[in-house]
């Protein structure tokens, strides 16, 4: 569906994206993973044909994004990351402007399905400026539907969402990419586990990793950290906890809470609660802490670093 | 085409979003309206005919010369502040049919206003006896629309080139003034040279013909030239915008 050959995209001498290799196939919903500045929006801008690359191609369904590009942008549903909307407009005007720039055939039918879909029917005719942010969300959402694109892309479409929208735009997504393709930014890993199929990671314009979610959360630690709250006695629970086999180190942290790490393929987490309990201290708290991106981050650009030292001397154009 | 019309639609129906129709509108007839009073006085008092050609004079240097760069201000620079313009480049709308939807919905606007105006040659003519000289307020009128067709597509072409809608107005209007006042070199020169200057003032091709009654294809092509390289020059600035 989406096929990326050595796409690379220069802003002056800054290079935003360098080289990328990725495909898309029908009905996946892919998730593009990466710091600020990693290239995502870059990316998607020259997939939905708001801007050339500098090198290299991009196709969506054979058709070349440069050369195509009316077609592509008939394909493509876009939602840019500042969700970019007409103020003054009312939401109800405002996908029907957005509809007949798309082409779509029984405009105001179409409308009506949409504000449906993304739950908007009772603030249709509310004017965009007195929206809140979840909701601008999702006009910015019904925008991208209008025209039944078979592709959908979506940059940070859950950033600045209070944790109840977020949901709502994630199971959104989910039903949507049952249909088409999604391709979506975001740097929240636990989000792209839960939304996504397949997972690219990308730093500094080049691709670092790029797998499953769950595949890619083992392959980057071998090891799980779990936070322990117990109600009192903290310091006799972790002296407990560390005579746990299978676990490699135990600390307490400034919350008086107490953390250890375990490897992963050994979880010691019912060994842990089983002896606690035993013992008689009251148990809180048992939640292994997920993997942060930062983590992972540094951890594959680290790997990247070392996997390139031999060519060290060419060095890369970013400061 | 299609596209072009669904833009310059939006585009019309947004002047009546903000306070810029109504307020526009209330200036323009009201500044009209004063003079117009004024002028029948006067012809009341020495006798003679009201010319209704005066009254449009008012209308070319302060009203099109001011309001046209407020009309067209933030027609793209507001676009590309928001961000809406990412939205415009990634729909299926070819970067010219944008610009012209552009100009296209704020020149319509404008004609609505100019019509609002016909309402002192109208009363005119029913006042005087034996009527005005309409042909003449006809041609008058021509040349009117097409100076603000031309005015319009630089306007818009000069707010393509911004983020910052007050930027757009201030060079708009300096960008205006200089195609007014290109006429200025001509008093010190003559021949051909003198021609040449006369000819690329905007303001010229009005006042030497239409004004006058005259429909010159000079003038009219003057006039359509000016506009098309308006809007091929907002195009390109466009379309710069993806390289980017």
């Amino acid at each position: 569906m989406i096929t990326v050959r050595n796409l690379t995209k220069d802003y002056g001498i800054h290079r935003a994206i360098d080289n990328l290799n990725f495909n898309a196939e029908k009905g996946e919903v892919l998730g593009f993973l990466g710091p600020n500045g990693a290239g995502k929006t870059t990316t998607m801008r020259i997939l939905t044909g708001f801007m050339p690359p500098t090198s290299g191609t991009a196709a969506i369904d054979g058709l070349d994004v440069v050369d195509d590009s009316l077609e592509i942008r008939q394909k493509v549903g876009y939602l840019p990351e500042t969700v970019p909307l007409y103020e003054e407009m009312r939401v109800y005007d405002y996908l029907k402007y957005m509809g007949d720039l798309h082409h779509v055939e029984n405009s105001d039918e179409r409308v009506e399905d949409v504000i449906e879909v993304v739950g908007m029917e009772e603030r249709a005719l509310s004017l965009i400026r007195n929206l809140s942010k979840g909701m601008r969300q999702r006009v910015g959402l019904g925008q991208a539907l209008l025209h039944q694109p078979e592709i959908l892309i979506l940059d940070e479409p859950t950033i600045g969402l209070d944790p109840k929208q977020i949901k709502e735009v994630r199971n959104l997504i989910r039903g949507l990419g049952e249909e088409r393709t999604v391709m979506l930014s975001t740097h929240i890993l636990s989000e792209a586990q839960q939304i996504c199929d397949r997972v690219i990671i990308i730093n500094k314009g080049r691709i670092v990793a790029e797998d499953a979610p769950e595949n890619l959360q083992d392959r980057l630690s071998s090891v799980r950290t779990v936070t322990v709250r117990v109600a009192d006695q903290i310091e006799s629970a972790a002296g407990l906890i560390r005579d746990i086999p299978g676990i490699v180190s135990v600390r307490i942290n400034d919350d008086g809470q107490i953390q250890f790490d375990n490897l992963r393929e050994n979880d010691a987490r019912p060994l842990v609660a089983r002896a606690l309990v035993k013992k008689g201290f009251d148990l809180l708290e048992l939640t292994p802490e997920a993997v942060n991106l930062e983590e992972i981050f540094l951890k594959l650009t680290r790997e990247n670093a070392e996997a390139d030292t031999p060519s060290q001397d060419n060095p890369e154009s970013e400061a | 085409m299609r596209n072009i019309w669904t833009i310059a639609k939006k585009e019309y129906v947004s002047f009546f979003y903000s306070p810029i129709a109504y307020v526009a509108g209330i200036v323009v007839f009201l500044v009209l309206g004063i003079f117009f009073t004024y002028d029948l006085n006067v012809a009341i008092l020495y006798q003679y005919p009201p010319d209704t050609t005066y009254l449009l004079d008012i209308l070319i240097y302060p009203l099109l010369f001011l309001l046209i760069p407020i009309l067209t201000m933030r027609t793209l620079s507001d676009e590309n502040k928001t961000g809406t313009l990412e939205l415009l480049l990634t729909a299926p709308v070819r970067d010219y049919e944008l610009v012209i939807g552009k100009w296209l919905g704020t020149f319509l606007f404008f004609l609505s206003l100019v019509l609002l105006t016909a309402f002192y040659p109208l009363v005119t003519n029913v006042l005087v006896d034996p009527g005005i000289d309409q042909a003449k307020i006809l041609a008058n009128y021509i040349g009117i629309i097409l100076m603000a067709g031309a005015m319009t597509g630089v306007g818009v072409w000069i707010s393509s080139l911004f983020k910052n809608t007050f930027a757009a107005l201030f060079a708009s209007l300096g960008v205006l003034l200089l195609l007014w006042l290109a006429a200025a070199p001509a008093q010190f020169l003559q021949g051909n040279a003198a021609a040449f200057f006369t000819n690329l003032s905007i303001t010229e091709h009005y006042f030497n013909s239409f004004r006058s009654g005259v429909v010159n294809l000079k003038d009219i092509s003057y006039y359509v030239s000016l506009t098309v390289l308006a809007l091929f020059l907002g195009t390109r600035s466009i379309e710069s915008k993806r390289w980017r």
